[in-house]
């Protein structure tokens, strides 16, 4: 762990660079510009704070967005308002309450049909190709019709988003949970055969425990790819509420600011959920002696 | 009503033959026309159910119907595919996986670095990149190339990732090997690395085939010209012309195949003595 840290940070802090150098890049022709109208000469040191500062840059400056987080974050709390509209916290739980109803509506499908295609051969052979079939059809790119069709019956708010979430987080969870089911060996099933196992105990007892170190593979994928589904379904809902909204009003009027500190927001969403799965998956396996 | 028996009819018929076929020895022919069968089923059923419970084509238009707008319109469809699957998803795929298969071998020379960017671009790789789609428009315009810039930034990072573990996998016998023939490091390189990378090289570039489509056409909510697939869902299912989108999920489903099929054929030609490959007619 001490030995990848230097490298990371190493990295981490290039990145850093990277940032302030491009901002001050792609932010320089209209700092160029304004002080060029002002009649004034813009000479390095004044130009660098000049396109740290802007308003609405082309690209902000990190301490930008992070002055941007905390005013919509930690002060709201401080103030008391931890959950009105305007708070990132507000639009996180929206995001992350479809995010959450599509990833268990995905798992218990991907599971459900998991188990179906390693008991049935018939299913097996026809319905496994097109599970595959069925992620290479760009579902994001009709997310908006889902979306507008299921308010046209009367379906709205979290459900269609989480439909969405749903059909992108399936997928790994029926490709996992079937290599996982798989993974017992000849051997071992022979010996449940042996030990005159009935089907139930042999899925019980052997398979479903084999199967775990699989599903929580791709359960972590699974999850990051529902929390996209998710932000891509506020889209289309006319920018109301949650992470996608704030991207695609931040959009429209130009608040650069305010497109990155969601992203930044979805980011550490995406990397907090995808952890937390990781720590139950060194709990559970511990206590089964798999890791 | 008729509709409906109709339907219920077809499925039993197609689970049927289904079932036996399975049961019979697998051959290429069984494992080919067992999920076209089952396809074929799918898509009745949903044609009998439309029609049997009158369900408004505004919601769900019956498959003969979608069929009908794709024949009629071809020449929209094939304009929105030349701007938003080849101009905009192709050229970002190739630039992105070019870029990151560089980089990847670039890092391989230097282990600080690939201790260093290999966690940070795993962390990268679950973000939700596609947040990246409204800046990249904003900077480099409505124009496919804003699109094949939000492709570029999604397929990077699988790339470089599954790139830099291909190289890693070689066996420290294999390249002892190697040095004993004297085999300096660019050869090494092009007779063992990449060789040896080629599986996972390819698991990257299978992954960034599905991510190019749908970056370049959800790109294209974010402000487009008037044409490309992304825009005209969009304005579409503002128009309610439901199978004109159907339509266009139609072609989508077409290339998203066809492009990983691609792939799939391609890298059955090269990593033809892996082992996942071997034993396969």
């Amino acid at each position: 762990m001490m030995r990848n840290l230097v490298p990371i940070l190493t990295v981490v802090a290039t990145l850093f660079v990277l940032w302030y150098g491009a901002a001050v890049a792609l932010n320089a022709p209209w700092a160029r510009d304004q002080a060029a109208r002002a009649g004034q000469e813009l000479g390095f040191g004044a130009l660098v704070v000049q396109t740290w500062t802007q308003d609405k840059p082309k690209l902000p400056a990190p301490h930008q967005v992070a002055a941007e987080i905390w005013k919509t974050t930690g002060k709201m709390v401080l103030a008391g308002r931890g959950f009105s509209k305007r708070s990132l916290f507000y639009h996180s739980w929206i995001t992350f309450s479809a995010t959450a109803l599509g990833f268990l509506l995905g798992t218990a499908l991907g599971v459900a049909l998991a188990i179906g295609i390693v008991y049935n051969r018939t299913m097996d052979m026809s319905v496994m190709p097109w599970v595959i079939a069925s992620q290479t059809i760009p579902i994001l790119a009709i997310a908006p019709m889902i979306i507008v069709v299921l308010n046209a019956v009367g379906i709205s708010g979290l459900l269609p988003k989480a439909m969405i979430s749903m059909y992108l987080s399936f997928f790994p969870v029926v490709v996992g949970m079937v290599k996982g089911l798989r993974s017992p060996g000849a051997m071992q099933l022979d010996q449940m055969r042996t030990w005159n196992a009935s089907a139930s105990q042999t899925f019980w007892r052997l398979r479903l425990p084999s199967s775990m170190p699989y599903l929580f593979t791709s359960l972590k994928v699974g999850m990051a790819a529902s929390l996209v589904g998710a932000i891509v379904g506020e889209l289309p809902t006319g920018a109301v509420a949650g992470l996608g909204a704030r991207l695609l009003a931040g959009s429209y009027y130009g608040q650069t600011i305010q497109i990155w500190s969601a992203l930044i927001m979805a980011a550490t969403l995406a990397a907090a959920l995808v952890g937390i799965i990781g720590l139950i998956q060194r709990v559970t396996l511990k206590r089964m002696g798999m890791a | 009503m008729g509709w409906l028996i109709l339907g219920a009819t077809v499925w039993a018929l197609g689970w049927w033959i289904n079932s036996r076929l399975s049961h019979r020895p697998k051959t290429r022919l069984t494992s080919l026309l067992v999920p076209l069968i089952f396809g074929l089923t799918l898509i009745t059923i949903w044609e009998s159910l439309v029609r049997g419970l009158d369900i408004s084509p505004i919601l769900l238009p019956p498959p003969t119907a979608i069929a009908a707008t794709f024949a009629k319109s071809t020449d929209i469809l094939w304009q929105d595919f030349v701007q938003t699957a080849l101009k905009g998803a192709l050229s970002g795929f190739i630039i992105g996986c070019g870029a990151a298969f560089l980089i990847a071998v670039a890092i391989d020379r230097f282990p600080f670095l690939q201790r260093g960017l290999l966690p940070v671009g795993n962390f990268v790789a679950a973000l939700p990149i596609i947040g990246m789609a409204p800046i990249l428009v904003m900077w480099f315009g409505f124009d496919w190339q804003s699109k094949a810039a939000v492709v570029v930034v999604m397929v990077f990072f699988p790339m470089l990732v599954n790139t830099v573990q291909g190289l890693q996998d070689t066996d420290a016998m294999q390249r002892d090997l190697m040095r004993t023939y004297a085999a300096g490091y660019w050869k090494t390189l092009l007779k063992l690395r990449l060789p040896a990378a080629m599986p996972f090289v390819f698991n990257g570039l299978k992954i960034a085939t599905t991510l190019a489509l749908i970056g370049a056409i959800v790109a294209e909510f974010f402000g487009s010209p008037i044409k490309g697939m992304g825009f005209r869902i969009s304005t579409s299912v503002g128009q309610l012309a439901l199978d004109l989108v159907w339509a266009e999920i139609v072609v989508a489903a077409i290339v998203g195949s066809g492009f990983y099929g691609a792939m799939a054929l391609i890298e059955k030609a090269v990593t033809f003595w892996h082992p996942s490959q071997r034993g396969r007619t």
